[in-house]
């Protein structure tokens, strides 16, 4: 029963992805690559599409992940799943627990939880990073052992593009705040210029 | 039922205005709660944020359900959270069907293939942001650094490193607060043997 798992699935993001933002993402990550409803490569378009269109990331991106998995019944009920534990947490607090927010547990529960949080998604970009830089028929396991051919292997294009973007977004968006879509838009037609995907 | 209409739209449109979610969302909430209406006060508005941030789930979906509960009781939290998350539904079921077609075709898998390259310098732009306010002390470095290591290598659910993590922060604040009790209990029962003391003589 597949729009099950999906709903249970989508409801564990919700439960334990803490800060918002792309805290969803290394769930989605490992929910990828244990259930093989979408690759890495898929994984990365959505968070672009996710970036790129209003709504909150979270939740865009479990819409187009239950959208990829099982069509529209899948986008509702994966959305579903993710929203669940916030309602009944959030109306447990709103009902039974006054001033949740500085009781002192919960502000030491939450001091570690953020570095957590923060880790998880540095190993998710990693990942990404990994799949995007380096060609696809080598693990990141065997990194190590074939330095060599993968320095001449990786995708220098792409290296270029990203270092650039890193550049340009440190440069200005010190001085006012970018949107993402703009440097989403701009890659996008540097990679039909160059024609990346043959890189 | 006028109610909670409004309600569903209102959070509709937050949901439409607010790219990305999280801070983005706070002015236009400002704008539609605080202001257009006064369903809510800035400092209620500020602590509904403070808990939507400390609870698990997304930050606008936590703040919907937050102040639709305020308004409407349960019904009011369901109805306000399905509208902060109606717009991402329809507008994002729209790009994933279109992508799913087009995905074959060369223009749009060069397109994907430089936006990769994007995705990967806004990932690490956020994870720089967010290392400023989690990365506060030594201990919270190696967290970090262990739950990025051992979730990179090791085929472990995200969820075990958040319940370790959390149970790090708890354990020595409720020792600690143990601790405290205890020691109130014997400075009392210190003074109130002092004193019995002085009675006998």
């Amino acid at each position: 029963m597949i729009y099950l798992r999906l709903f249970w699935e989508f409801f564990k993001t919700g439960l334990f992805a803490v800060g918002g933002g792309l805290a969803t993402l290394p769930f989605l990550a490992k929910m990828g690559a244990a259930t093989g409803w979408f690759s890495q490569s898929q994984l990365t378009d959505m968070i672009a599409v996710s970036e790129s269109t209003p709504g909150p990331m979270g939740v865009n991106m479990a819409t187009y992940t239950g959208y990829t998995v099982a069509g529209l019944p899948g986008a509702l009920i994966a959305t579903l799943g993710l929203i669940a534990p916030s309602i009944i947490t959030i109306l447990i607090v709103a009902a039974f627990l006054k001033n949740f927010q500085d009781n002192h547990y919960v502000q030491a529960v939450f001091k570690r939880l953020r570095p957590a949080s923060t880790g998880l998604i540095a190993a998710a970009g990693l990942s990404v990073a990994v799949m995007t830089f380096l060609p696809s028929n080598i693990s990141s396991h065997a990194v190590y052992a074939e330095i060599l051919t993968i320095l001449s292997a990786i995708k220098w294009k792409l290296v270029a593009l990203a270092l650039a973007i890193l550049l340009v977004t440190r440069v200005i968006n010190k001085t006012k705040n970018v949107h993402p879509i703009v440097w989403i838009f701009a890659s996008a037609v540097v990679g039909i210029i160059f024609k990346f995907a043959e890189v | 039922m006028n109610d909670l209409w409004s309600l569903f739209w209102i959070f509709a449109k937050i949901g439409v205005m607010t790219f990305g979610g999280g801070y983005a969302m706070l002015p236009m909430m400002q704008r539609e709660l605080v202001q257009s209406r006064s369903w809510a006060t800035d400092e209620e508005l500020m602590d509904y944020f403070a808990i939507a941030q400390i609870t698990p789930g997304v930050i606008a979906v936590n703040t919907a359900t937050f102040v639709g509960y305020k308004r409407h009781g349960v019904i009011g939290g369901i109805i306000a959270t399905f509208g902060v998350v109606f717009p991402s539904f329809v507008i994002i079921s729209i790009i994933a069907g279109l992508i799913n077609t087009f995905a074959d075709l060369p223009v749009v898998q060069n397109a994907f293939a430089g936006i990769r390259a994007c995705v990967c310098v806004l990932i690490f732009n956020a994870i720089s942001r967010l290392w400023k306010g989690s990365v506060t002390d030594s201990l919270n470095f190696v967290i970090f650094l262990a739950v990025a290591l051992a979730s990179y290598f090791l085929d472990v659910s995200p969820a075990i490193f958040v319940l370790i993590a959390g149970i790090i922060g708890f354990v020595p604040e409720f020792v600690v607060s143990r601790k405290e009790i205890g020691t109130h209990k014997a400075a009392r029962q210190q003074g109130r043997q002092g004193h019995e003391g002085e009675d006998d003589k």
